[in-house]
């Protein structure tokens, strides 16, 4: 095994200063009853080069050459070469959580600046290190909600991702959480159903574009919320903030999210990382790592892991979250692709979605489809009507060599002839004139 | 060091974007249109990759040299694997294409499945869980499944965990709402099985277990442990972030454990990132699969599909399938040992012993067996005769060019240091690492002072912890640097001018 670099010669010396005669001596205080006898059952041993070949198999098995109209919460945008010779550094790729701020400045420096970014995108004050992804961190914002404002009760919109929505109601009988979910009508959430549920709830959480695609009147949904006492927690998109409001600037108490647009391929859904960024109020109720400036012996600038006291190796069943391993490595990805764009470039990525986005509604309306809710704004996606069953759509559109999009009636009873349509800056013009030619 | 915000100046940036030319760019509502800019850094791409590069170079990792972090498992990392992940067929793969487009993906997770299933001896498998934490919090939500569903939830609210548990076991427990039941260490390091049997009883829902323990030593009492919680009708959860002492050589279900979750950034090789991503699949017995979150990866025939058609499901609890590019990393790891994981497992043990028996001398031993795959030293005579500290030791080893052990755990041993060496270190490596150890052992006599003030050659000296968690400075503060001003400010300064 090529990985393994003892010889027999180093084994025998090493058992004979252990005292031991061999190896399965090592193992004595294993009772005989639950000692495993024969050899595991798995797939034979492959050479590097037998092995490189079964996975380009498997590989070769997936279809990614369709067009991707594909969206709904993990998204095709591109992911810069800087971010991928970054993440293959050695030193970050092969190191553990820093427990030893000396050994791992350069990891510590970067999720303080991941952190800056996360909160100038959004508006807030604080953020983690990262989250698992953008349900988990839905999550954690129950907990955190539920711990700040004593309630029981959790208000989230229908217009939310269904797959966050899942997630929260996974993890809310053991919070002793009740949720509650407020219906969009026409692809958005009226404000006035926002406060009418809002009474008695810790948090009122809704996602700016929504699932549809669609812009929220955001700032009239955190203020509905924040008037019965309820903490607003946007769920946003980091590629919408260069023309997006921060939720920060709209009274939100909380801002999460996925952070897949920002340095992560899609690989079929992770790992990727979520984020989770707060006002001060609530610091020390944060779940997961955070990580503080400080100084060392000498005076000189570091950063350490802080604010330990809230988390589970510290304070064990009184901690704020489980959470040990996070996503910084898919954090990191996300700080470099957002050092590269700066300030200009997310500005004009966001824009330039949502001017190809708009192109293809445009397009398809001037073909005859109709949207499922003309009268929004939306930004990178949209719903178009497909004037038979999404899925049949769907089937023939791919036969076209075009992924169109994702079928609503999955999630959406009533929208079984809809189809959600992503368009990221890396679709071209002639692409989407494919699209409208596989939807016809 | 400067960091990326302090380099940047106004109207640089790092990469392109398609332009909208020909297009309109439609208008945003006013109110929902960001007015001010987010201060990212306005940098060169050749600048960003160097500011990365240079922060790469303050960190220390695998590649770098010996980890023995204990708990962690800081083993190898193949390179292949990091090619492997890249694949177009992986890596372009869209997480909600049906099920006919993802067979290649489907395929891998299920034989991925299967092989947990050999190694753990349990019946069905959840890929989903984020890291091991998760998989902790996903089985208690079994428990709550399990017992519901035979109208016991309400009866059985303890949980039992050991005193020397990893802390993720106990913030679990609350996160799933049970309460927590403390059970002591005897003095050999097995679980006090005479305090045990007073406090498992009809409501108990079950035990949560490291075995081999934080320790490092096999509970030589198992059989009996699983007696009594079977027997009071709980069931066992084997937290896995030590399996990789025993692949190949015993198996958490055949020791009685009903739920099993797998850390596959420790023994299955994924690269932990400096702080992640991990993966925590858990493997069930057949009377919780029922219960298993959805999707799970079935197989019909030569077909493979995400299976949600499962009522009694507690439901997801992450996104889609899993982490799918840590399931492609430890799947190849797996096939290029095949059923060799048996011996991965007895290396990391002989390696371990090796330094046991090396150190005992110089560092006291609380428990005076062999070890598995780590084993835990006390600094605690080094304290009390010299003033020299765990803390200390592990300073100064960094000035070897070692990274520390894990320190102050398991909370049952003082001046803890805990180490593990995995399978992947060569006995030179070995050898060096336990004279840095003794040297260190003898300057704590010699000369306290040069390990007290350790360490001495890393990018900073030893850093205040505490001031920073006083005072926190969770981000940088653009208005406390006037001079490092970034673009944003200055675009706000001339859009008020003008």
């Amino acid at each position: 095994m090529s990985y393994l670099s003892l010889t027999d010669a180093d084994r025998e010396q090493m058992l004979a200063t252990i005292g031991v005669s061999s190896v399965d001596d090592l193992f004595r205080d294993i009772p005989a009853g639950v000692r495993f006898e024969r050899e595991l059952d798995v797939p034979p041993a492959l050479t590097e080069a037998e092995l490189q070949r079964h996975m380009e198999e498997l590989a070769a098995k997936n279809v990614v050459d369709e067009i991707c109209f594909l969206g709904a919460g993990i998204y095709d945008h591109y992911v810069p070469a800087v971010v991928d010779a970054v993440l293959q550094r050695g030193e970050l790729l092969t190191a553990y959580t820093p427990y030893q701020p000396e050994m791992s400045q350069g990891v510590l420096q970067a999720i303080f600046e991941y952190q800056t970014a996360i909160c100038e995108l959004t508006g807030m004050d604080v953020s983690n290190a990262s989250g698992y992804d953008g349900t988990t961190v839905a999550a954690d914002a129950c907990f955190v909600a539920k711990h700040a404002t004593g309630r029981s009760k959790i208000v989230v919109t229908e217009a939310t991702s269904p797959q966050v929505r899942q997630v929260v109601k996974t993890y809310a009988p053991g919070f002793g959480l009740e949720v509650v979910e407020v219906p969009h009508e026409g692809g958005a959430t009226d404000p006035d159903r926002v406060r009418a549920s809002a009474d008695g709830a810790a948090a009122v959480i809704f996602q700016q574009p929504n699932f549809f695609g669609v812009l929220e009147s955001a700032p009239e949904l955190a203020a509905a919320a924040s008037d019965a006492g309820a903490m607003p927690i946007a769920h946003v998109d980091l590629v919408s903030l260069g023309v997006l409001e921060a939720p920060g600037a709209y009274g939100c108490a909380m801002a999460i999210g996925e952070g897949q647009s920002a340095g992560n391929a899609m690989s079929y859904g992770g790992p990727h990382y979520g984020f989770l960024a707060a006002r001060n109020d609530y610091v020390r109720r944060l779940p997961g790592r955070i990580v503080g400036e400080t100084v060392d012996a000498d005076g000189n600038r570091g950063f350490v892991l802080t604010l330990q006291t809230r988390e589970q190796h510290i304070r064990r069943e009184k901690a704020t979250s489980n959470i040990t391993t996070n996503q910084t490595l898919l954090a990191l990805a996300g700080l470099v692709h957002l050092s590269l764009l700066g300030p200009q470039g997310l500005r004009e990525l966001g824009e330039t979605c949502m001017a190809l986005a708009h192109h293809a509604k445009t397009e398809l309306q001037a073909a005859g489809f109709e949207l499922a809710f003309p009268e929004r704004a939306t930004f990178k996606e949209f719903a178009v009507r497909t004037g038979r069953n999404a899925r049949e759509a769907l089937t023939r559109a791919r036969a076209r060599g075009v992924y169109a999009g994702y079928p609503l009636g999955r999630d959406y009873p009533g929208l079984d002839d809809a189809l959600l349509v992503a368009v990221t800056e890396k679709r071209t013009v002639d692409e989407i004139a494919r699209l409208v030619e596989a939807l016809a | 060091m400067k960091l990326i915000y302090e380099k940047s100046q106004p109207g640089r940036r790092g990469i392109g974007v398609p332009g909208t030319e020909g297009l309109e760019v439609p208008d945003v509502p006013a109110e929902l249109r960001r007015e001010t800019p987010p201060r990212l850094p306005e940098i060169a791409e050749p600048e960003v990759l160097r500011h990365f590069t240079e922060l790469s170079t303050r960190n220390f990792g695998i590649d770098t040299g010996f980890y023995p972090l204990g708990s962690c498992t800081m083993k190898y990392n193949p390179r292949v694997n990091e090619r492997l992940v890249g694949l177009p067929g992986f890596a372009q793969l869209h997480p909600l294409v049906e099920d006919d487009a993802a067979q290649g993906a489907l395929e891998l997770e299920w034989h991925l499945q299967q092989i947990l299933l050999e190694v753990t001896g349990l019946d069905a498998v959840s890929l989903q869980p984020a890291a091991g934490s998760q998989g902790e919090l996903t089985g208690l939500m079994l428990f709550h499944a399990y017992f519901r569903d035979r109208g016991e939830d309400d009866q059985r609210r303890k949980v039992v965990i050991p005193d020397t548990a990893h802390g993720t076991n106990p913030a679990s427990v609350t996160m799933a709402g049970y309460e927590l039941t403390p059970v002591k260490t005897d003095a050999r390091g097995n679980i006090d099985v005479e305090d045990l049997r007073g406090k498992v009883d009809e409501h108990t829902a079950g035990l949560m277990l490291t075995n081999p323990s934080t320790l490092g030593l096999f509970d030589e009492n198992i059989e009996q442990i699983g007696r009594i919680f079977h027997d009071a009708g709980a069931l066992m959860y084997y937290d896995g972030a030590n399996l990789n002492a025993v692949c190949g050589i015993s198996r958490p279900g055949d020791m009685g454990f009903d739920v099993v979750h797998i850390n596959l950034h420790k023994t299955f090789s994924q690269p932990h990132g400096g702080g992640g991503p991990g993966g925590g699949p858990i493997a069930v017995r057949d009377i919780l699969e029922p219960f298993l979150p959805v999707p799970i990866v079935a197989r019909d025939g030569a077909t493979f599909r995400l299976d949600y058609d499962r009522p009694k499901s507690i439901g997801k609890v992450r996104a889609f399938s899993g982490p799918f590019g840590v399931f492609v990393r430890s799947y190849a790891f797996m096939r290029s040992y095949g059923p060799g994981l048996r011996e991965m497992s007895e290396v990391a043990v002989l390696n371990a012993n090796y330094l046991l028996a090396k150190l005992k001398g110089a560092y006291e031993l609380p428990y005076e067996r062999l070890c598995m795959h780590e084993f835990v030293l006390s600094a605690r005579g080094l304290k009390r005769e010299h003033g020299v500290s765990a803390l200390d030791v592990a300073k100064r080893l960094m000035d070897y060019g070692f990274h520390p052990p894990t320190i102050y755990f398991p909370l049952v041993v003082p001046e803890a240091l805990m180490i593990e060496p995995t399978e992947s270190e060569a006995r030179e490596t070995l050898d060096a690492f336990c004279e840095a150890m003794l040297a260190i052992a003898r300057e704590a006599v010699d000369e306290p002072e040069v390990v007290h003030s350790a360490p001495h050659s890393r990018p900073v000296r030893r850093l205040d912890e505490v001031r920073a968690a006083k005072n926190p400075v969770l981000r940088f503060r653009f208005e406390d640097h006037p001079e490092e001003q970034g673009a944003g400010d200055r675009q706000l300064e001339a859009q008020k001018g003008a």
